[in-house]
């Protein structure tokens, strides 16, 4: 198979290339950003010990 | 064997079980994604009409149905979570709300470039296109109602009127190509008819249908524990974790 071919797309490889593109920005970044949440709150908390609450 | 399910219905127990379900769910989303990619790009042929712009088939249609869908889910647990005061469902509905509206955006963003090259415009207020982009702003409207109420379950109850009244607009969405005439094409997938496309073109697009599916169970979970463990910690109940953020227990608390 020609990859030059592939990539192309028939002439419409910026509207395929483009939302596959946009779909993985898309899913990739809710999983970062869940993970940077997941990790911002555990270091809050731990460090508000067992039994008590946050000062708000 | 018998299991308590009772017990799950507890945000602390879902916690840790939610934790071991995110990989279970999640890493059978990655392969699946890479093998109906596979098929949608190598196996599935070159559309006679359409050449290649098709492709964009295999992303779009899933993460349409996907917002639908996940939003008559998230209306269903907002809905039970008022009705019987149950915490953790309206915490799901939370949970799945971002997600939903990340496909809803997708669907729109895909669909955009789709209709560029093929009726040669961005956008049109067409009846298809129009009530998805209210799916989006109900979406959005449920985020913010919810940001905006300090009390947690003033919140929940507030976003859950909101998501049951705009389950309305899922039907509309659906039927908007036979009850107007749309510039958006009619559905190539109907319950009662054959398909009216190639057998290896409509695999793709179920795998990837599959692999969004499993994405989104994976996600919600993962957002759903954020949820529990800030809800939990702000109303006084920690949940403890360790210091790598993972494991938790209720009994090392106590």
């Amino acid at each position: 198979m020609n990859w030059t071919e592939f990539f192309s797309m028939g002439g419409y490889a910026f509207y395929v290339w483009g939302s596959y593109l946009i779909a993985l920005l898309l899913l990739g970044g809710e999983v970062l950003a869940l993970r940077q949440r997941k990790k911002s709150l555990a270091a809050r908390v731990n460090n508000s010990g067992p039994g008590q609450s946050e000062q708000s | 064997m018998k299991i308590n399910w009772y017990k799950y219905a507890s945000p602390a127990n879902f916690y840790r079980v939610a934790g071991k379900l995110v990989l279970v769910f999640g890493v059978p989303a990655a392969i699946l994604f890479m093998l109906g990619l596979y098929v949608g790009f190598f196996v599935a042929p070159t559309d006679f009409q359409q050449g290649d712009a098709y492709r964009i088939i295999f992303i779009h249609v899933p993460a349409a149905w996907m917002g639908m869908m996940l939003y008559i889910l998230m209306a269903t647990y907002a809905g039970i979570g008022w009705a019987f005061n149950a915490r953790l469902a309206s915490m799901m509905a939370t949970a799945i709300s971002p997600t939903g509206a990340m496909f809803t955006f997708l669907s729109l963003a895909t669909g955009s470039l789709w209709g560029k090259p093929t009726w040669g415009t961005w956008w049109v207020w067409d009846a298809r296109m129009t009530s998805t982009l209210i799916l989006l702003f109900l979406y959005i409207g449920f985020i913010s109602l919810q940001a905006s109420i300090d009390d947690p379950r003033r919140a929940d109850r507030a976003g859950a009127v909101l998501a049951l009244v705009g389950v309305i607009n899922v039907p509309i969405i659906y039927f908007s190509v036979q009850w107007w005439n749309t510039l958006h094409q009619g559905a190539t997938i109907r319950l009662l008819n054959k398909p009216t496309m190639a057998p290896p073109m409509l695999a793709a697009m179920f795998i990837m249908l599959g692999a969004c599916w499993l994405y989104s169970v994976a996600v919600v979970l993962l957002r759903l524990r954020c949820i529990i463990l800030e809800r939990e910690h702000e109303a006084g109940r920690p949940i403890l974790m360790n210091t790598k953020g993972v494991q938790l227990s209720r009994v090392e608390l106590t």
